[in-house]
């Protein structure tokens, strides 16, 4: 970052290091099970890569900013209908949304122009909560998200007409693949950082560490939330849309208050303060939401038949993550980037809660 | 006229239900900074304390067949010891921890509860006959008032007058006064923390139970979120009262209650599907003319 001029390969490298730290594992992971896994595994791994872009979009407010977030399904759930919207069952909409505008009623939208107007929407929406609810802090400032949660909630699982209520709709063009979950989630991975080196991200990360402090240093508490609330809905958006196109279904329940817990859970157990901790976190919970899963799903041992009871899992995770917060609050990475080894992140000494 | 009275008498018997969760999420964050998102599991409980663990839709009494002394003491005795549990295991090791990090400690905390019950009773909801007698309405001036509300109304009453005087005139109450002002400050001058947190604890369990019996009479239905929807208007009351205010979580309590049974009377039919977002609206704006809330405590101001 010196020498703007000309910067060495040296440089560049080092410049970009916490991303390839965190990007080239990703791919191995990809090629790997694509090559080897099974099927199940190749699905668990894109579903792995979809939670990423979620959660390092909840990361680029929560993490930098420090206050929890409960809405942020709120914008992965307008983002996954709008797409929904756009692009499925033409033959059904007319009868099962009969509330759909016309240009969304009698036709379909190519994939990748929907795609985008989708994460355009869910980011707006996160702009427009923000420009009130960035007003709060703290805890007000969080129990205002889980407010703007419920509010989606009760709306999208009544408006029948355009929603079809808490039904599902079915039916979505399904194109996610291993490979373009990763795109996207270096994509996420790449944004993210740039924001959290930028001037932006610096201001929002002082306002964490210290709001009056911040605050008297001439940084708006206003302003930098709202551009970190409003960024990391665009990311939510686009893990909403990957979602709904991966699983070719969207529905209201989820996303709600479990899916909420999930993805925080991700976020804190790797460790809120910094994005390979975001990453990290996703990795750590889905191996072990999987391996749960196939537990209660049933091995057999020596020809006797073994299953774990339903909601072990749940249980799990749950006590997982208390753990974590009692044994090491800030998550496994503790706040820290993954940096080249003779050069140890700067940022270690800043991340206290 | 007379449904104008009928309109109100069910807002206070609303407002009151949602007073006493707000009072129980207002005691504990007055002594430690906690949102207890749990206290919905708290309710919960209670109620799944009445009945047998089985999958059947109408399971056999537990608590529920015990007289209805030896019954409301069994659900309340379950709840505080529950609440001490928590207390104890989750979130004394945290105490020292920022209001985020007790915030999402209890968001697992609950995730937990609600999935132990979930295992334990499975997720279907189950019916349970107690206090059938108190569906029944009372005639007073022409308005008839189900027996339900009378008691939500006047339990309420009770424990609001109780509470006050237990804050008030008691050592451990002026204690905890004390703690939810300047917990520091109230420490060095010799408070017991870990029984002024634990007392809160076991006040705030005990309001639950009571919420999770009034609950129970009134639909006649167990289900694993009973306790969601008081405790998240609890929050909701909170918040809008002052953090950290007593008064205003009552406040607030009775605000939330009365507002939704009035956008549920007098919107149209269309829209009353739509009246939760309308309340939760609601709170929102209030917040933004009142960013502190309503009653603004010493606690909720920032100390430079």
């Amino acid at each position: 970052m010196k020498s703007k001029t000309m910067p060495s390969l040296a440089a560049i490298g080092r410049f970009w290091f916490p991303v390839l730290a965190l990007v080239v594992p990703l791919a191995l992971i990809v090629v790997v099970t694509g090559h080897f896994g099974g099927l199940s595994l190749q699905r668990t791994v894109i579903e792995m890569l979809i939670s990423i872009v979620i959660v390092v979009g909840l990361y680029v407010f929560v993490g930098n900013s420090g206050i929890i977030s409960f809405g942020h399904a709120t914008f992965m759930a307008i983002a996954a209908y709008a797409s929904a919207w756009q692009t499925c069952c033409e033959m059904l909409k007319p009868i099962t949304m009969s509330g759909l505008p016309h240009f969304l009623r009698d036709q379909s939208i190519p994939l990748l122009p929907s795609a985008i107007v989708s994460v355009l929407l869910a980011g707006a929406a996160a702009f427009l909560t923000g420009l009130v609810i960035m007003r709060l802090t703290g805890l007000a400032a969080s129990i205002s998200t889980l407010a703007v949660l419920f509010i989606l909630n009760v709306v999208y699982s009544n408006w029948d007409s355009v929603t079809m209520g808490s039904a599902s709709i079915v039916g979505l063009p399904t194109y996610v693949t291993a490979w373009l979950a990763l795109g996207c989630a270096v994509l996420a991975i790449v944004i993210a950082y740039l924001y959290q080196i930028s001037a932006f991200g610096l201001a929002i990360r002082a306002t964490r560490e210290d709001e009056v402090a911040a605050a008297a240093s001439g940084i708006s508490l206003y302003w930098s939330r709202l551009i970190a609330f409003t960024l990391s809905g665009f990311l939510v958006g686009l893990g909403g849309v990957l979602q709904a196109h991966y699983l070719g279904t969207v529905s209201i329940n989820n996303f709600f208050l479990s899916f909420t817990f999930l993805a925080l859970a991700m976020l804190i157990v790797g460790g809120m303060g910094s994005l390979a901790g975001a990453v990290v976190g996703v990795v750590v919970i889905t191996a072990m939401v999987d391996i749960f899963r196939r537990l209660e799903g049933g091995i057999s041992i020596g020809g006797q038949q073994w299953s774990l009871p339903a909601g072990t899992q749940e249980l799990i995770i749950a006590g997982f993550m208390l753990l974590i917060l009692v044994f090491r609050k800030d998550g496994i990475m503790a706040g820290r980037e993954i940096g080249l080894p003779q050069q140890p992140h700067r940022e270690k000494g800043l991340i206290n809660g | 006229m007379a449904n104008i009275v009928q309109v109100l008498v069910d807002a206070i018997a609303l407002g009151s239900l949602y007073a006493l969760v707000a009072l129980a999420i207002g005691l504990v964050f007055g002594v430690m900074r906690l949102v207890n998102f749990a206290q919905a599991d708290y309710i919960t409980i209670g109620a799944y304390a009445l009945v047998v663990p089985t999958a059947s839709v109408t399971p056999p009494l537990l608590l529920g067949a015990l007289p209805a002394a030896l019954m409301i003491g069994g659900v309340l005795f379950v709840v505080v010891v529950l609440a001490l549990l928590t207390e104890r295991v989750a979130f004394r090791p945290l105490r020292n921890s920022n209001p985020s990090t007790l915030l999402i400690s209890s968001f697992a905390v609950s995730y937990f509860l609600q999935n132990l019950v979930m295992l334990i009773h499975t997720g279907r909801p189950k019916s349970v006959g107690i206090g059938q007698s108190l569906a029944n309405a009372v005639e007073i001036g022409g308005v008839r008032v189900p027996g339900v509300q009378l008691l939500t109304m006047g339990v309420t009453a009770g424990l609001l007058v109780a509470l006050v005087l237990f804050l008030k005139k008691t050592p451990l109450g002026i204690q905890m006064r004390a703690a939810a002002e300047n917990f520091q400050m109230a420490r060095l001058l010799g408070m017991p923390a870990n029984r002024v947190i634990a007392l809160a604890f076991a006040i705030s369990g005990l309001l639950s139970g009571v919420v999770s019996l009034l609950l129970t009479i009134q639909t006649g239905t167990l289900d694993l979120r009973m306790g969601l929807m008081p405790v998240v208007y609890g929050f909701f009351a909170t918040v809008i009262g002052g953090m950290g205010s007593l008064p205003g979580a009552a406040l607030g309590g009775f605000l939330v209650g009365v507002a939704s049974v009035l956008l549920q009377t007098y919107l149209p039919a269309d829209l009353r599907p739509f009246r939760d977002a309308g309340v939760f609206t609601l709170v929102i704006l209030i917040l933004l003319v009142r960013p502190q809330g309503l009653i603004v405590t010493s606690a909720a101001k920032e100390r430079v």
